[in-house]
């Protein structure tokens, strides 16, 4: 049993996006704020901080998660994926992210974080999502800008590309 | 849109959390999934001194299938028994009105038993609970008792469980050759509802039960109506249940939603 105390900092050690990363945090840090102040992680955003717009989403241990209803301290020795490592290399897009891209299925931005964390999740899992299954995960977040339909289109041509991906990369 | 400052206690052991509850009574939280419990603390509407992590005992993971019964563990998450093979079988109710809880990445981490502990009038699960005449397993550091779902919600995020106590699972019965049906008015999927319904054949005729209108799930049993009589029962049911006027919509289109609603799905568990 471990209990921290709430006047001072613990230590907070997890991967992110495959390498080791540490920070002390009080118990009352929240993940997002953690990776953003102390890991100068700000890819992933803050909107609304009670969990309804989906900005701060990242995935935590296979699970999507809302880093701004978790604490710092809960994902200690937790395997976190973040914003940051969904391109391929400092200079190349990945595949959903070309398509958000060419689709402008961003404009100003802000959702965008949390989006892509939630379609990339979900089409590692699901290669031919329907555009009904694509609207009901949207659901989770909230976009101002573009009114979902590019996002839609994004996350679709996205799935149909990594799907011929793989088929051609496989030898069956 | 900060909590306020609490200890945090990563419990290993059953024991460690009834310990910490026991210490520390109303000043304590059980953060399960946090879905609920963290957003209240952002906006401080809650501002326990310890909060007592439950997440990492596997022993609360489980998903049981006990006799004639579900047996849901606490640290089973909203995804976990969505994914869980058996359900559509064993709780047909429970299948039907669990994609209704929030989104794909609220399930991934909420619990079942935390809906239940915070007891929003219109949530689903406790709806569920009422509908299938569930139980709720309590425990605190001295004992263990049952508590059935009738006599669990107190009141608008009120229950029976005390300060001390742990919920450890609930149970749900399997109810095989009956029929069920669910559906839920909310301004978008994902939303709480404005009005929740889920109707059951039983061996006396029909029981309707309805979240989102009165302060907790309240269910209603009927033998087999039809006509102006069932149009009867279901006015007077819409009306019994209190509906108030809030931002999300008037009483006259809930009480409007319990009869259109509890007429539809009552056609078809009957039919
Ligand atoms: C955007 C969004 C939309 C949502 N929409 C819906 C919806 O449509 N329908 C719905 O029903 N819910 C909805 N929820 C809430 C739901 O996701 C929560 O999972 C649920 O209400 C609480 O479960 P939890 O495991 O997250 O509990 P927590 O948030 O960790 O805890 C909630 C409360 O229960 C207590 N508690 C938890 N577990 C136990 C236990 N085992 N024993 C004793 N006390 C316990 C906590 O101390 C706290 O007071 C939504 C949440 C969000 C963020
Ligand atoms: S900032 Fe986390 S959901 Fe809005
Ligand atoms: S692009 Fe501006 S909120 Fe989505």
């Amino acid at each position: 049993m471990t209990r921290l105390k709430a006047d001072a900092r613990h230590s907070v050690r997890f991967t992110l996006n495959g390498r080791p990363a540490e920070g002390e945090a009080e118990p009352r840090m929240l993940l997002s704020d953690f990776l953003r102040h102390q890991l100068g992680a700000t890819g992933t955003h803050v909107g609304c901080e009670h969990g309804v717009c989906g900005a701060c989403t990242i995935v935590v241990d296979g699970m999507l998660t809302r880093s701004c209803l978790t604490l710092a301290a809960q994902a200690d020795g937790c395997d976190l994926k973040t914003v940051e490592g969904l391109a391929p290399s400092a200079d190349r897009l990945g595949v959903l992210q070309q398509a958000f891209r060419r689709n402008h299925a961003l404009q100003c931005g802000f959702c965008t974080a949390g989006i892509l964390m939630s379609l990339d999740h979900y089409l590692a899992k699901n290669s031919a999502p329907t555009e009904a299954e694509t609207r009901d995960l949207l659901s989770g977040h909230i976009c101002r800008c573009t009114g979902y339909t590019p996002i839609i289109q994004a996350a679709l041509e996205a799935a149909a590309k990594l799907a011929s991906s793989k088929k051609e990369t496989s030898d069956a | 849109m900060k909590p306020p400052a609490f200890d945090y206690l990563r419990a290993e052991t059953v024991s460690d959390v009834l310990e910490g509850l026991a210490q520390q009574g109303g000043d304590a939280r059980v953060l399960a999934g946090g879905q609920s419990l963290m957003a209240m603390l952002n906006m401080r509407l809650a501002k326990p001194k310890l909060l007592i992590d439950i997440m990492r005992l596997k022993e609360l993971r489980r998903i049981e299938r006990k006799g004639d019964a579900v047996v849901i563990g606490a640290g089973v998450r909203q995804a976990d028994l969505l994914a869980w093979p058996e359900l559509a079988d064993a709780l047909p109710l429970v299948a039907l009105a669990l994609p209704w809880v929030g989104h794909m990445q609220t399930r991934s981490r909420g619990t079942i038993c935390g809906s239940l502990a915070h007891a929003d009038p219109s949530a689903e699960m406790p709806l569920a609970l009422v509908a299938l005449g569930g139980e709720v397993l309590l425990r605190n550091a001295k004992r263990r008792r049952r508590v059935a779902a009738k006599d669990f919600f107190a009141g608008m995020m009120l229950t029976a469980r005390a300060d001390d106590e742990l919920i450890e699972a609930i149970s749900l019965p399997v109810i095989k050759g009956s029929r069920f049906a669910f559906r839920e008015v909310a301004r978008r999927h994902g939303d709480f509802a404005i009005v929740a319904c889920a109707a059951m054949k039983i061996p006396t005729g029909v029981r309707l039960a309805v979240g989102g209108v009165a302060d907790v799930p309240t269910a209603r049993n009927w033998p087999r109506l039809e006509g102006s009589a069932l149009d009867d029962a279901l006015n007077a049911f819409a009306y019994d249940l209190g509906a108030r006027d809030d931002v999300h919509a008037t009483a006259r289109y809930r009480r409007d939603l319990v009869r259109m609603i509890g007429r539809d799905l009552i056609g078809e568990v009957l039919q």
